[in-house]
């Protein structure tokens, strides 16, 4: 079995990293009755013997001692994660995986990246490298961060280039949560095309989450729960937005929302995790969904999102999930997948769910969505048996789509708002090591993003023949 | 004479432990002492206890399936896979040809290469090997193909069979094509014939013959497993004289697959039904082969939906194009027949020279096995292992796709990473052109 490591950078990130220990935790005492450390636990948690020191952990089989998370926390404000060391995750972390200082980055990129970057280069890599000692066969990197901040945002990037020449053979799936139109870093335009750069470079995959689509989500959420339509009723006990993990108790504000990112990177690794018919690893993900290196941005869509009380035979419910991994409203990002194309699409399916339900709701919604006339048959699909703790199925779908372009674009927008007044400017160029030509260099890099997924867009509708085959003589 | 199977990727360990549980169960419960004996020499060794243990080897380069496999093996409580007889790693292929064969495959070709040998000297008189594995993912097709190509260097006189399970059309892997094309490429060049089964085939025999609602790859794998099965299980040819312990393999090869250029063999099983229905259900033996020929000309892998309007031409007669033909040519057939009153039974019908092209004779073309030892519940059954135009359209499908995506050069750089380059793939394109070429002008 393979291991990852979780590297959370800034507020955000180390907030949504929470979400996601927490809850996979609880998935974990649900599924694991007997008390032992498996391989499942053993793919994110390590298990140490706490009388013995940090240094020996437990093999595989024993009983469950201390876990540990296999995780890297760092922020350049005390704040968040001291929060954390006296909540009730403190047992899964130790000293060791932290690194903080104590002024922040001033929502300022280059800060983060520049500054604090060549600062605490030596000792991220020596943390990095200390989490990748513990693991046997390390597959993948999961980065969370935030596209809006100072810390996330530029040390979050340095990060990932850390990890590309440190561990250049290891998988880099990074999460990036965008910050919404009315976000209140009045920066955020510029921290995030900066990061863009980075992340379209670096990145073996892309999950961009907005923060708008999760407002949106919990929004509706709230609103059904508290008496939408009557017989609809919201099943408290789900863990998509309730903040019920093992440990953590009251909620806070973003809870909910980082619950909902906090669930995808369960379903992501949860192929990784648990057995399956159709196992999914996750190095299967850039293989499939990325054919072209730059084109790497995957947009995630979750179900059951509302989970509503049951009241729909089981057949239909099973079709109706798949359905709406494709409406707009699952999508974690504002986007429209249905009406733009399809370079590839990968279904990763949770629970009592078999192939011939595949095969039959990949059929029935075929037609309905355009993909690129090279990869008509674009899918990748994926069945874990274990199902998420209080569902009999989930059902996360990646879709390689054009319809980040407008993401892109409007980030595109809000930065040349800025740039063209100059606006906030010099606290970037007064930054050891930044200098304008990094904005323009970011700028130009999104640009030919926007424009190789518009040359996608383009040519969609004409009808692309077959090329002609090769001809053998004889 | 013993076969030693090879269980490569997640396709192949999960099919490998259906396939000895239907030969065990059936060499346990047959009647005839000779053919139970037969069939236990080919596919197991006892241990000194006396338990039942596969010849096989089981390799993936991610230990989940495997673990799964040995554990269902043991649970039968009939027979079980060897202590010692497995390979696997912690990270699978990802999915990509390129990193099966070109890494993982080097990387550990002695392990792999000791086990097989362990089980090769356990065998008195070896027939020859079996690979199984799907074409789709990384491990099976990339280090499928290059064990393989360990094992006809190290085995030069033995046979080698290639069992390949191909994707469904619409994939669980996205670039199964190129993995598709890649593999069969180079196993034409190793393999001494490659028996096909294609996942939709069988997954709508589950759902229209056996009628299940919810289809899971176990399912799917029973199937195959049975069609393997009635091929591979003890039998008697024209000239075997009562013998059952004869080379499957060899035979097999010899009698389908006598030309390089051809290769690719298809099977179909009559009757296949729900095991509640077998009971109630009488056969005779015209009714079963009047189908399956029928099943052979129209090409359809099922009784179901046969077009019966479909018959035989004259060669000269025949349409000449891929599309315009729905009269499958063959070059060599071979059935097998098992159970009540084989010796019996008129085969007149597969001798049609029209159901052949025109530079063999129907004599060279046809052969059959029988034997009277009824098999895997059915009272009769008939199977036909086919060299055919049968696979020529969905491969040439496969072809087609994968030559679409390498236009646009899509997922390309994911295999030069690991040392496949675009003229790899140009050459493994040419030579499927070639064999498609050559499957084309049969009619
Ligand atoms: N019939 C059948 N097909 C299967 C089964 N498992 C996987 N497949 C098919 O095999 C292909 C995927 O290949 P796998 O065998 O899973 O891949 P692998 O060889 O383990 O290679 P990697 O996982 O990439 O390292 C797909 O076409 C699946 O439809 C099975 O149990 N039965
Ligand atoms: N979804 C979500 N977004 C957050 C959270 N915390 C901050 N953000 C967003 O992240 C951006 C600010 O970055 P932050 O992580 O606070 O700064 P950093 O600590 O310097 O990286 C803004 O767009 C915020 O809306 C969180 O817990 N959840
Ligand atoms: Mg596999």
């Amino acid at each position: 079995m393979t291991q990852s490591v979780v590297v959370q950078v800034g507020q955000c990130g180390n907030q949504v990293g929470c979400r996601f220990w927490d809850l996979a935790l609880r998935e974990h005492c649900h599924v694991n009755k007997k008390g032992l450390y498996d391989e499942a636990l053993g793919s994110f948690f390590r298990n140490v013997d706490s009388r013995k020191g940090d240094e020996t952990a437990c093999g595989v089989g024993g009983r469950i001692q201390n876990l540990k998370a296999r995780a890297v926390l760092v922020d350049m404000e005390e704040g968040v994660v001291n929060e954390l060391l006296h909540g009730p995750l403190h047992d899964i972390f130790d000293s060791t995986q932290l690194l903080t200082d104590v002024s922040g980055s001033g929502n300022n990129w280059a800060v983060g990246h520049m500054t604090y970057g060549s600062a605490y280069r030596e000792q991220i890599v020596q943390k990095l490298r200390r989490a990748a000692e513990h693991c046997d066969c390390l597959q993948c990197f999961f980065l969370i961060h935030s596209m809006g901040g100072g810390t996330g945002s530029g040390l979050g990037t340095r990060v990932l280039s850390l990890l590309e020449e440190e561990f250049p053979e290891v998988c880099r799936i990074v999460t990036s949560i965008y910050p919404s139109v009315e976000d209140d870093v009045i920066t955020s335009p510029y921290n995030s095309v900066l990061a863009m750069r980075e992340l379209t470079e670096h990145a073996d995959c892309v999950l961009p989450v907005e923060n708008q689509s999760l407002v949106d989500i919990v929004t509706k959420i709230q609103h059904m729960s508290h008496g939408g339509k009557p017989g609809l009723m919201i099943k408290r006990d789900s863990s998509i937005i309730s903040g019920q993990g093992v440990l953590v108790g009251a909620e806070r504000p973003f809870d909910a929302m980082n619950n909902i990112v906090a669930n995808l990177l369960l379903n992501i690794t949860s192929s990784a995790r648990f057995e399956g018919s159709l196992n999914m690893d996750l190095n299967e993900i850039p293989m499939n969904l990325v054919p072209f290196p730059r084109l790497h941005y995957l947009v995630p869509s979750l179900t059951p999102l509302y989970t509503l009380a049951d009241v729909y035979i089981p057949t239909r419910r099973l079709n109706q999930m798949f359905s709406d991994a494709f409406s707009k409203d699952h999508q974690l990002i504002r986007a429209d997948p249905k009406r733009s194309l399809y370079m590839a699409c990968a279904l990763m399916v949770r629970g009592n769910v078999q192939v011939s339900d595949l095969r039959r709701n990949i059929e029935r919604l075929r037609p309905s969505l355009p993909f690129v006339s090279w990869n008509q048959e674009g899918w990748k699909t994926g069945l874990c048996s274990v199902s998420p703790v209080g569902h009999s199925h989930s059902l996360l779908a990646l879709a390689n789509n054009t319809c980040v372009k407008p993401t892109f674009m409007d980030l595109r927008e809000r930065f040349n708002r800025l740039y063209r007044k100059k606006a906030h400017l010099h606290h970037y160029l007064h930054v050891e090591g930044m200098e304008q030509s990094c904005f323009s260099e970011a700028i130009t890099s999104l640009s030919s993003l926007i424009e190789e997924y518009h040359h996608l867009d383009v040519n969609k509708g004409t009808l692309m023949h077959d090329t002609p085959r090769l001809s053998i003589c004889r | 004479m013993s076969m030693v199977t090879l269980q490569l990727g997640q396709c192949g360990n999960q099919i490998g432990p259906d396939l000895f549980g239907i030969l065990s169960s059936d060499a346990l419960h047959g009647p005839r002492r000779s053919y139970g004996a037969a069939s236990r020499e080919r596919f197991f060794h006892s241990t000194a206890h006396g338990d039942l243990v596969a010849r096989a080897v089981l390799i993936d380069m991610e230990p989940k399936v495997i673990k799964q496999s040995m554990a269902k093996a043991a649970a039968s409580g009939t027979w079980r896979y060897g202590d010692a007889s497995h390979f696997s790693q912690k990270q699978g292929s990802g999915n990509n040809w390129a990193n099966g064969y070109c890494v993982h495959g080097p990387r550990h070709r002695e392990v792999v290469e000791e086990l097989v040998r362990r089980e090769v000297e356990r065998c008195d008189r070896l027939a020859g090997l079996m690979a199984m594995m799907s074409v789709a993912g990384g491990t099976g097709s990339g280090v499928g193909t290059y064990i393989t190509q360990c094992l006809r260097d190290t085995y030069a006189k033995s046979f080698i069979l290639n069992h390949l399970t191909w994707p469904y059309r619409t994939g669980e892997v996205i670039v199964q094509n190129y993995n598709s094309v890649l593999t069969l490429a180079h196993l034409y060049q190793l393999s001494d014939a490659i028996l096909v089964h294609e996942n939709d085939m069988v997954h709508k025999i589950c759902s229209q013959l056996l009628n299940i609602k919810h289809i899971s790859f176990s399912d799917v794998n029973r199937v195959i497993a049975h069609q393997m099965g009635s091929v591979l299980q003890p039998s008697l040819s024209a000239d075997s004289h009562g013998d059952y312990s004869r080379n499957p393999l060899g035979e097999l090869v010899s009698t389908l697959a006598c030309h390089p250029e051809y290769k690719l063999l298809s099977v179909c099983t009559i009757p296949q039904m729900p095991s509640s229905s077998i009971a109630y259900s009488t056969f005779s033996w015209p009714g079963l082969l009047k189908h399956l020929r029928q099943m052979l000309i129209s090409n359809s892998k099922m009784e179901e939906g046969i077009d019966w309007h479909v018959h035989p031409h004259v060669a000269s007669e025949r349409p000449r194009s891929l599309t315009g033909t729905s009269f499958n040519v063959s070059l060599a057939n071979l059935l097998i027949l098992r159970g009540k009153d084989v010796f019996s039974t008129e085969t007149g019908g597969f001798e049609d020279p029209a159901l052949y092209t025109s530079w063999l004779s129907s004599k060279e073309a046809f052969n059959t096995w029988k034997c009277p030892v009824p098999f895997n519940k059915y009272e009769k059954s008939a199977t036909l292992v086919s060299n055919s135009q049968a696979l020529l359209r969905p491969l040439d499908t496969m072809v087609g796709k994968a030559w679409n995506m390498f236009a646009s050069r899509a997922y390309i750089h994911q295999y030069i990473k690991f040392g496949i380059s675009e003229e790899d793939f140009l050459e493994s394109f040419t030579s499927l052109e070639q064999v498609i070429a050559s499957y084309t002008q049969l009619s």
